[in-house]
């Protein structure tokens, strides 16, 4: 009896978490503006107690000018910026990319990502923020629990700067 | 008679160099969060009535000292005094926080000699030379203001915001560049380098221009010498606290008068 206790709480504890899959959906929306310029985007994890645990991706100019990188603007991501970018050396590899044209993207992270290998167990949340140049900022919120036992999925949708967001965990 | 008034009034302006009666003083940074190799900010300092405007006079840019995150002092780049204000930029070489402050320390004294009333400034280490020993009637007050602000290129560092240990000091308990809307934020006050409790500060958003009353918030320092403060709404804030003692640098004055200004930004959520 007691052996057979043993085993399924150990089966419980090795339960593989590298298998699950993370995919989310950001949509830049089409602008009609006079002066469009790509937005500045960052996606993110944060805790319960919303410290960022884990930066999925970051669109900004990385190409250099006159002023330098785009480094310049990312403090209007103000969010990231105080959470996590600001702490960070640029670029980040399989985080860092260059700004994004309007449509839909997708960003695929496994949970053998070294940021979400060791992810304790909790309530999450996907934060998803935009800041374009002479245009506005949004900040789109999606939560979910780790580790993913069953598959789950959230959406957020944006008014201004953001189109629709979605996240979903494959286990 | 009349000149000697003419004198007094003159006195009184050099006596409350932050013209406590009805002036604010303040630098007021172009931006406080910045990131990037090498940005720059430019800063306004000036003396007014109403925030954040130029409308009175410009702060002299003699004693402003620059702390850069090492510790070490940088010098303004291009300064300007104009008739409303004065300018200057700063290069942020470095990565962290800047502080930046305008620094008076002094001494003032007043006597009468062959019934002529005098009048005397300067500091500590030329009273002794220059005010006659013997004086008539006089008179020794000491002031000391700080007006400062905080810049950060990158991440926070809390090396150029140590106590300098003279004066009203703010101290970060959380970083004066870290500040947002509706959150709480708390500093801890020092008076020479010793916490100050029931301290009363006087904190006014700017653009005042903009509506009808000052909304002032009015907060005091906690038996610890702690100041919180939760910010109602984004925007630049400027706050002043002063205060008297008898803590003087020469046996002379009879009092202190300590005062300080400091100008934070918060940011929205």
């Amino acid at each position: 009896m007691r052996a057979k206790l043993l085993f399924a709480v150990t089966g419980l504890l090795t339960l593989p978490a590298y298998a699950t899959e993370l995919e989310i959906s950001v949509e830049i929306p089409k602008l009609n503006v006079a002066e469009y310029h790509r937005p500045y985007v960052a996606v993110w994890i944060e805790g319960s107690d919303s410290k960022a645990v884990a930066d999925l991706a970051l669109w900004y100019q990385m190409k250099e000018t006159a002023e330098g990188h785009g480094t310049k603007w990312l403090p209007d991501l103000r969010q990231w910026w105080r959470k996590s970018g600001r702490n960070l050396d640029l670029p980040v590899d399989g985080v860092t990319g260059p700004t994004r044209p309007v449509g839909r993207h997708t960003i695929k992270v496994d949970a053998a990502t070294p940021s979400l290998k060791k992810l304790p167990a909790g309530q999450y949340t996907l934060v998803v923020e935009a800041a374009r140049e002479v245009g506005g900022r949004e900040l789109l919120k999606i939560p979910f629990s780790w580790p993913a036992r069953a598959a789950q999925s959230g959406k957020a949708q944006g008014s201004s700067e953001l189109g629709a967001v979605s996240l979903a965990i494959r286990p | 008679m009349k000149r000697s008034l003419v004198l007094a009034a003159a006195l009184a302006t050099l006596v409350a160099p932050f013209g406590a009666v009805a002036h604010k003083a303040w630098l007021r940074p172009s931006q406080t969060v910045l990131a990037g190799n090498d940005p720059w900010i430019t800063v306004d300092a000036a003396v007014s009535n109403d925030l954040f405007y130029f409308n009175h006079v410009p702060i002299r840019l003699d004693n402003l000292v620059i702390t850069a995150p090492d510790g070490s002092q940088v010098q303004p780049q291009n300064p300007a005094t104009g008739k409303y204000r004065s300018v200057f930029d700063v290069q942020l070489s470095q990565q962290g926080t800047y502080r930046l402050a305008v620094v008076n320390s002094g001494l003032f004294a007043s006597w009468e000699e062959d019934g002529k009333p005098k009048r005397w400034r300067g500091s500590a280490a030329t009273f002794a030379t220059e005010v006659p020993k013997d004086a008539t009637n006089l008179r020794v007050s000491q002031s000391v203001g700080r007006n400062e602000t905080f810049v950060t290129n990158g991440s926070p560092n809390t090396t150029a915001l140590e106590p300098r240990g003279e004066g009203i000091e703010l101290v970060p308990v959380t970083h004066p560049n870290d500040l947002f809307e509706g959150e709480t934020a708390t500093f801890k006050v020092l008076v020479d380098g010793r916490p100050a409790a029931g301290l009363e500060f006087e904190i006014v958003r700017g653009e005042t221009r903009y509506r009808n009353a000052q909304d002032e918030i009015r907060a005091s320092t906690d038996a610890n010498g702690e100041l919180k403060v939760t910010w109602p709404s984004a925007g630049m804030y400027w706050l002043e606290a002063g205060t008297e003692d008898d803590r003087t640098s020469v046996p002379q004055a009879s009092s202190r008068r300590l005062s300080y200004v400091a100008t934070l930004e918060v940011l929205p959520q």
